[in-house]
């Protein structure tokens, strides 16, 4: 109970998001002149650049968020004393 | 619009480093005062080849992802006020609409020179005199040894907090008073227009948040992150909406910045809040004389003045790029200094505290 601060990383979690990351960006560049040409249509097509935006976000966030925990580096434990 | 689409670069692994690297730069920066890194995206994909509103275009479609992910993770912090952004933001994008507008009306008159004078005016004004006061004020804070005291409302803050005006009155927790809307109307306004001009609406919005309503530097750095969210979303399906948008110079960007506006939001609870200042404060100061070296050659280019020869211009342009390079690099660097010594105090802290208990 005590130990209970001690909080595991999340690899597993990293890994996962991690590999799907790359797989997207593997994607997005693998069919970039396909893209170009569906993002540059403009009007009704411009929900896919927002959505796709969304979905970077989402996974490539999540990924680097973990990433930082993974190496140890997080917000400060507690909040400064003010004097 | 088919010009526009024949206008995508191709992308080699050195393009896509740089983009990358100069991503995470920007969003180590965003992540810490909110805004930032714009000033040297736009012009870093236009030395690509990437036509100037496709350059706008594809760094806004990076801004509202990475400033979702920034606010989100302050938001754990508690640094964020989610009405106060909105609130901003909305009147911010009329503002982005507005300053647009005015671009245009401009561009259409006296054409890019005349814009990019337009431009470099209003970064060297709005920088000298707010970036100016920024600076002024972290370093009054530096000298005065009160650097942890709790950051108080200056006497123009409390004057607003005290108007009523019923029926506009709305509680805000970052400032912890009711302040009108008639206030931060303006201020979201202001806000927008500077991100249409200069791109980095922050310049403006953090400091009038802090010095005119009164919030906390590292809320209205984690709030302006919110205002970003929203005007990066208008603006992005505005231009979405024309295909301007380059989603894989977008994405390679967010890929970076994603890393780095993680690192500069875990900075913020490891610093003094007046680093949110200094930051900022030597950011813009940078960068103004960045953008002052090149007003001359739009003079020149307007004929307001003797035409400058081609190695000066070309002279002029490449300092002022690199001088942007370095302000942000220098804005970086203090960020990853101030964090590092945050955690190193922590540590011996904790040390000390262990000792004490006889733990060791």
């Amino acid at each position: 109970m005590a130990q209970s601060t001690i909080k595991k990383k999340p690899v597993g979690k990293m890994l996962v998001m991690g590999l799907i990351s790359i797989a997207l960006y593997a994607l997005l560049l693998a069919k970039q002149d396909e893209v170009n040409i569906l993002f540059g249509k403009g009007s009704w097509f411009a929900f896919l650049p927002i959505i796709t935006a969304f979905v970077f976000s989402f996974i490539h966030g999540s990924f680097t968020g973990d990433f930082w925990t993974v190496l140890g580096i997080e917000a400060a434990r507690k909040k400064k004393e003010v004097k | 619009m088919h010009d526009i689409a024949n206008n995508f670069i191709n992308l080699d692994a050195i393009t896509i480093l740089y983009l990358f690297g100069v991503g995470f730069v920007g969003g180590l920066v965003s992540g810490f005062i909110g805004s930032g890194g714009a000033f040297v995206l736009t012009p870093g994909m236009m030395s690509l080849g990437v036509p100037g509103l496709m350059a706008v275009a594809s760094n806004m479609c990076h801004k509202f992802p990475k400033a979702l992910v920034g606010a989100m993770k302050r938001f754990k912090y508690g640094q964020v006020d989610v009405k106060l952004g909105l609130v901003l933001g909305v009147s911010a994008e009329a503002g982005v609409l507005y300053g647009a507008g005015i671009q245009e009306r401009i561009k259409a008159a006296f054409g890019d020179a005349g814009s990019n004078l337009y431009v470099s005016v209003a970064f060297v004004v709005i920088l000298a005199t707010v970036g100016g006061f920024v600076l002024y004020d972290a370093w009054k804070t530096y000298k005065s040894g009160n650097a942890n005291a709790e950051e108080k409302a200056g006497k123009l803050a409390l004057w607003i907090q005290s108007v009523n005006i019923p029926g506009t009155m709305v509680y805000f927790k970052s400032i912890n008073a009711r302040v009108s809307i008639l206030f931060t109307i303006p201020l979201g306004f202001a806000t927008g227009m500077m991100a249409a001009t200069i791109a980095v609406g922050g310049f403006v919005g953090v400091p009038a948040m802090i010095y005119v309503l009164g919030a906390p530097s590292l809320m209205a750095s984690a709030t302006e992150l919110v205002i970003a969210f929203v005007m990066g979303l208008g603006g992005s399906l505005k231009y979405a909406l024309h295909g301007m948008v380059d989603i894989r110079l977008a994405m390679i960007i967010l890929a970076g910045s994603l890393f780095g506006i993680q690192l500069g939001a875990i900075g913020t609870t490891y610093v003094k809040p007046f680093m949110i200042k200094v930051v900022m404060g030597v950011i813009m100061v940078i960068v103004l004389f960045s953008r002052g070296l090149m007003v001359p050659v739009y003079l020149s280019q307007l004929g307001l003045i003797d035409k400058l020869g081609d190695t000066t211009v070309k002279l002029l342009k490449t300092t002022s790029f690199a001088i942007m390079i370095f302000a942000l690099l220098l804005g970086a660097f203090i960020v990853l200094r101030a964090m590092w010594q945050g955690r190193q105090a922590e540590r011996l802290q904790h040390a000390a505290g262990a000792l004490e208990h006889g733990e060791v």
